[in-house]
C-alpha cells in the first residue's frame, strides 16, 4: 500500500507547524525590534529637567553700595547712624557703611567736586558694578548752592546733608532725609526696576510706564555678540567741494577709547568710505528769511531708504551694522539746516534713527568765498563730528539718556565718552537681557525637540545645549553674589553656546511623513510576508481546537 | 480684549523695519507667468522704499534670459509689452537650482551654514515686519517646488512656529498665488500672521491674459490685480488691509481669494500696507553732542609692519588649460577592482564550474 504523495503524515504536519510557529517568533522577537531601532532617529540626551529649572527665571540681582561718611561736628552721632543702618534689613543693594579715611578727607577738601571726584578714584578703583556714595556736610564748599548730589565720572557720588544734621535732631528724622536721597543716587546709577524690566521684555510683554521708555527700549540694538559701524562721506558735489576727512586718525583718537571700554559687551569692527554723487532723497526747502535751505523733521523718515540703497555693507559677518553718514551738501543747496517740530533750528545738525544709525549735515559753505575757483579743498573739522557721532553712538548701544532728578549734578562724561557707571548700568541689563534670550532660546529649543519628534538631535548640538545650561547657572550665580564682569562673561558664553544649538544646520531635517505615505511604504513591504505567516498561525489554532474538541467528543 | 488692543498698539510701536522674502518655485518656459508675478510684487516694494539688502528673491527658473525668450534681458507683465519688469536693477539672491525646499526653510528659520554672505540671509529681529510671497504650482496641503518636490503646509507652519520662537519677526503677512492656495495657510498656529490666497480649496487659480508675442501667459489675475491696487499706493498712504482683502473679487478672478486673521493681535483695519510693503523708519533729532577737545593724535608710520602684510595673492587655476592644450591625458592612480566587477567576474567562474564541473579547475590555473 503506497501512501499518496499528497496525504500529510502526523511527521510533517508537526514540522509545518514548528516551522511555522519558528518564522512567528524570529519576526516577532528578531524583526519587530530591529526594525524600531533602525528606523529611530538618533536623539542624543539634553537636560530637560534643568532646562525647565532655568525656565522659571528668578533672577537675583544685587549690588555693592558703601556708604561714607565725612567727619561731621560729633562723631559719636556718626557711629550710632552707622551701627542703626547696619542692623536694618538688607534691601537689593548690599551696603555697606563707615566713616571716611584721613586720605578721603583731603580730597574731600578740594575746591571743585570734579577734582575731588578725580583724587578720589586715585585712592581706590571700585570693581564693577559697585558704587561708592560719599555724605558730605553742608558746610562743605564742594557743591554749588542748589545742588545736592553730584554725580561723577566713575562709580563715585558726593551727597550732601542738609543743615538739619546737627546734633539734637533724632535718628529717624537724619534718616529719613538720607535714605531717599541714597535711592535716588542708586536709580541713577546702578541698576532700577524698569530697566530690567526692559531688559526682560523679551519674555516678559511690559506695560511700558511712559512714552521715553518705550523709544528707550526701541531705540538700542539688541544684544549681539559684535556690531560692524560704518562711517560714510557724502559728497554730491565733487565738482565744488573736495572734501578730506582724516578718519583713521578720528576714529583712533576719539572712538577707539570708547570702544575699548566697551569691549567686555561686544566686538567692534569699523570701516569707513566715502560716496560721490550721493543725494538725499528729499529736496529741501528754502527758506528766504534764513537765506538758507532746510529739512523739516518730518521729511528726514524719507532719507534714509534711497541712500542706504547705495551704502552696501560688509559682507562676511551677520552682525548688526551702525551706519553713521556725514552729509555735506553741494553748492546749489548750501547751506542746509535741520528744523524740528517748532521750525527751530537743531544745534547738532544730525539726527539717528532707532537700530540704524545717525546722519549728520555738514556745511561747508563758511569755508570760502564766492570767488575761490572750483573744485575748493575742505578740510573737515573732525572733532565736532565725531562729537555728535559718538553722542549718537551712545544712544545707540543703549546708554539711556535719562534727565536727573532735580538737585542732582551730574558730571560730563570723559574724553572716553563713557562714564564707568554708564557702563555699568549697560553691563546690568546687558547681562540680563543675556541671560533671559540665552533661556528663552534654550527654553524654546526643548519644547521644539519635543514637540517635533522626528528631528535628529546629534550629540555637538547636545554638548551646547549642556554648555549653555552650565553657563548660564554660572551667571546667575554671579548676579546673585555681585560679580557683574563675571557674569557677563558667562552670560555671553551662554548665549553664544544657545544660538549655536538652535540654529545648527543640521537641525533642518524635519523628517515629517504624512500617515497615508507611511501605509505607502510598508504595506508592500510587510504584507506579502505577513500574510502567510498568519494564514499558517491561524491553522494551527484551528487544528488545535479541532483536535480539543475531537477529545471533549471521545471522553464523552 | 483690552489687553489684546495695548499688545496690538505695542506692535506698531515696535515696527522698525520690514524685509520681505519673494519666491517662485517653477521652472520651465510656459511658468513664466510666475517669475512675472514674484519680480512684479518685487519692484513695487522696491518703489515703495524697501532696499535690496531687505529683500530674499527666490527665482528658479530665469526667464529674461531663457533661450525661447524673443525678448531677451526682459520680463513683461502685461500684454503690449507696457512694463518691463526686470529692469537693470534686480539683485536675485537664490537663483536657478538653489531654490529648493531646504534651502527655503534654512532661510526662514536661519539655519544656514556660517558661510552665507548676508545678502542671503534672513536678517530679522523682533521688531522686524515680514512679507512672504509664494508663487507656483500648489494643492491642497502643499506647493510644488522645481517640479520635483514639495513643501507641505506643516512644514511651513512647523517653521513659521520656530521663528516665532526665536522672535524673528514681529508681524508676518503671507500672500500665496497658486492653485488651491488656502490650503497652504490652513495649519498655521503661531501669533501675529495674516494670511491671503488667491483661492480656495477645490479651485484653481486661472492666469490672466497670454501675450502673442511672447507667447506664453504673462501674468496670473490674483497678482495682476493686486498690483493694479499696490500702484496706487504711495510711501505715505494709509490704506489698510480691509482693502487689499477685497482685491480681485470672484467676478475678476473666477477663483475666490481667501484671508486668514485670527492669529493677528491687530484688527486689519488699523494695519497699513505700509506697514509691509513699505520701509517705515522712525527718526530722531540728536539733541546733544559730546564736547571734544583733544587733538587728533597722528597715526605713527608703521614701516615693518606694512611691509609684513604684503602678502602674495595669486589667482588660483580655474582650468588646466595646459593639459587641455597639449592633450596630455590625466594620470590614473590605479585602484583595486571595485566591488561590482569582482561580483561579476565571480559569477561569471562560478557558472562556468557549475556547467563544465571542478575538474576542469586545473586546466585554468
Amino acid at each position: 500500500k503506497s501512501i499518496s504523495p499528497t496525504a500529510v503524515t502526523p511527521l510533517d504536519r508537526r514540522r509545518g507547524q514548528l516551522a511555522a510557529l519558528s518564522i512567528a517568533a524570529v519576526v516577532i522577537i528578531v524583526g519587530v525590534p530591529l526594525w524600531w531601532r533602525t528606523t529611530e532617529t538618533y536623539r542624543a540626551w539634553l537636560p530637560v529637567s534643568q532646562i525647565k529649572d532655568l525656565a522659571k527665571l528668578q533672577l537675583h540681582l544685587s549690588a555693592d553700595v558703601e556708604v561714607v561718611f565725612a567727619r561731621v561736628d560729633g562723631d559719636l552721632l556718626v557711629q550710632f547712624i552707622i551701627l542703626r543702618l547696619q542692623n536694618m534689613k538688607p534691601a537689593r543693594y548690599e551696603t555697606k557703611y563707615r566713616t571716611a579715611t584721613i586720605m578721603e578727607e583731603d580730597a574731600l577738601k578740594k575746591p571743585t567736586a570734579a577734582e575731588a571726584d578725580l583724587s578720589l578714584h586715585m585712592l581706590s578703583e571700585s570693581p564693577c558694578g559697585s558704587l561708592v556714595v560719599y555724605v558730605i556736610p553742608e558746610s562743605s564748599s564742594l557743591l554749588p548752592e542748589d545742588v545736592n548730589v553730584y554725580i561723577g565720572q566713575r562709580r563715585t557720588a558726593l551727597v550732601r546733608i542738609s543743615a538739619q544734621m546737627r546734633v539734637g535732631k533724632t535718628l529717624e528724622q537724619l534718616l529719613a532725609q538720607l535714605e531717599p536721597r541714597i535711592k535716588q543716587v542708586l536709580q541713577v546709577m546702578s541698576f532700577s526696576h524698569t530697566d530690567i524690566t526692559v531688559a526682560l521684555s523679551d519674555r516678559v510683554r511690559f506695560r511700558p510706564g511712559n512714552k521715553e521708555s518705550i523709544a528707550d527700549s526701541m531705540r538700542a540694538f539688541k544684544s549681539s555678540p559684535g556690531y560692524e559701524i560704518t562711517f560714510s562721506l557724502l559728497n554730491p558735489d565733487p565738482k565744488s567741494h573736495q572734501l578730506h576727512w582724516d578718519i583713521e586718525g578720528a576714529v583712533q583718537t576719539y572712538i577707539q577709547p570708547l570702544l575699548t571700554k566697551l569691549s567686555p559687551l561686544a566686538n567692534f569692527s569699523i570701516d569707513s568710505q566715502t560716496l560721490y554723487y550721493t543725494m538725499l532723497g528729499v529736496t529741501p526747502r528754502f527758506d528766504s528769511s534764513l537765506e538758507a535751505y532746510t529739512l523739516n523733521a518730518d521729511s528726514l523718515a524719507h532719507v534714509i531708504n534711497p541712500v542706504e540703497a547705495r551704502l552696501g555693507s560688509n559682507a562676511a559677518s551677520s552682525n548688526p551694522v551702525l551706519n553713521f553718514l556725514l552729509y555735506v551738501p553741494d553748492i546749489r543747496h548750501s547751506p542746509l539746516y535741520i528744523h524740528d517740530h517748532r521750525k527751530q533750528e537743531v544745534p547738532s545738525n544730525a539726527f539717528h534713527s532707532p537700530r540704524w544709525g545717525g546722519i549728520m549735515v555738514y556745511n561747508v559753505n563758511g569755508f570760502y568765498g564766492s570767488e575761490t575757483e572750483f573744485p575748493v579743498h575742505v578740510n573737515i573739522n573732525m572733532a565736532k563730528v565725531m562729537g555728535v557721532f559718538l553722542a549718537q553712538l551712545r544712544l545707540l548701544l543703549g546708554v539711556q539718556s535719562l534727565s536727573p532728578p532735580p538737585g542732582f549734578l551730574v558730571a560730563p562724561c570723559g574724553s572716553t565718552g563713557l562714564a564707568d557707571w554708564e557702563l555699568d548700568r549697560l553691563m546690568w541689563s546687558r547681562s540680563v537681557e543675556n541671560i533671559a534670550t540665552a533661556t528663552t532660546t534654550i527654553t524654546s529649543l526643548a519644547q521644539l525637540l519635543d514637540q517635533i519628534g522626528n528631528i535628529v538631535i546629534n550629540d555637538n548640538i547636545a554638548q551646547q545645549v549642556s554648555s549653555a545650561v552650565t553657563s548660564l547657572q554660572l551667571a546667575m550665580a554671579e548676579l546673585e553674589v555681585g560679580n557683574l564682569g563675571f557674569a557677563l562673561q558667562y552670560s555671553k558664553e551662554a548665549i553664544l553656546a544657545s544660538e549655536k544649538a538652535f540654529f545648527d544646520p543640521s537641525l533642518l531635517h524635519l523628517l515629517y511623513f504624512p500617515d497615508d505615505q507611511k501605509f505607502a511604504i510598508y504595506i508592500p513591504l510587510f504584507l506579502p510576508m505577513c500574510v502567510p505567516i498568519l494564514l499558517s498561525m491561524l491553522k494551527i489554532v484551528s487544528e488545535v481546537r479541532q483536535r480539543r474538541r475531537e477529545k471533549q467528543a471521545k471522553k464523552e | 480684549m483690552k489687553i489684546l488692543t495695548l499688545l496690538g498698539l505695542l506692535s506698531a510701536c515696535f515696527l522698525a523695519n520690514s524685509i520681505n522674502i519673494e519666491v517662485c518655485t517653477s521652472r520651465f518656459w510656459f511658468n513664466y507667468r510666475h517669475v512675472a508675478n514674484t519680480l512684479s510684487v518685487y519692484r513695487s516694494v522696491k518703489r515703495l522704499g524697501i532696499p535690496d539688502s531687505h529683500i530674499v528673491l527666490m527665482l528658479a527658473d530665469d526667464m529674461a534670459c531663457n533661450h525661447r525668450n524673443p525678448k531677451p534681458a526682459t520680463v513683461f507683465s502685461h500684454k503690449n509689452m507696457e512694463l518691463n519688469v526686470y529692469g537693470d536693477d534686480v539683485e536675485v539672491d537664490y537663483r536657478g537650482y538653489e531654490v529648493t525646499v531646504e534651502n527655503f526653510l534654512r532661510v526662514l528659520t536661519g539655519r544656514l551654514p556660517p558661510s552665507t554672505p548676508r545678502s542671503k540671509r534672513l536678517l530679522s529681529d523682533d521688531r522686524s515686519n515680514i512679507l512672504i510671497y509664494l508663487t507656483g504650482h500648489g494643492g491642497n496641503g502643499f506647493l510644488k517646488f522645481q517640479d520635483s518636490e514639495e513643501i507641505s503646509n506643516v512644514e511651513l507652519a512647523d517653521a513659521f512656529e520656530q521663528m516665532w520662537q526665536k522672535r524673528r519677526y514681529n508681524e508676518l503677512l503671507f500672500i500665496i498665488d497658486t492653485c488651491q492656495g488656502a490650503s497652504m495657510y490652513e495649519r498655521f498656529y503661531s501669533p501675529n500672521i495674516m494670511a491671503l490666497a488667491s483661492s480656495q480649496v477645490g479651485e484653481d487659480s486661472l492666469s490672466h491674459q497670454p501675450d502673442l508675442a511672447i507667447g506664453v501667459h504673462l501674468m496670473d489675475r490674483y497678482t495682476f490685480y493686486m498690483l493694479e491696487f499696490l500702484e496706487d499706493i504711495h510711501p505715505a498712504s494709509k490704506t489698510n488691509m480691509n482693502d487689499l482683502f477685497k482685491v480681485c473679487p470672484k467676478s475678476q478672478c473666477v477663483s475666490t481669494p481667501g484671508h486668514r486673521t485670527d492669529l493677528f493681535l491687530r484688527d486689519p483695519g488699523s494695519v497699513l500696507i505700509t506697514d509691509f510693503f513699505g520701509s517705515v523708519r522712525k527718526v530722531e533729532l540728536t539733541m546733544d553732542a559730546i564736547n571734544l577737545t583733544d587733538p587728533i593724535k597722528q597715526m605713527e608710520e608703521n614701516p615693518v609692519n606694512g611691509e609684513e602684510q604684503k602678502e602674495v595673492y595669486s589667482y588660483a587655476d580655474q582650468l588646466p588649460v595646459s593639459e587641455i592644450i597639449h592633450q596630455k591625458p590625466k594620470q590614473k592612480d590605479w585602484h583595486p577592482p571595485d566591488g561590482f566587477i569582482l561580483g561579476l567576474w565571480t559569477l561569471i567562474l562560478l557558472v562556468f564550474f557549475k556547467t563544465y564541473g571542478i575538474k576542469h579547475l586545473k586546466h585554468i590555473f
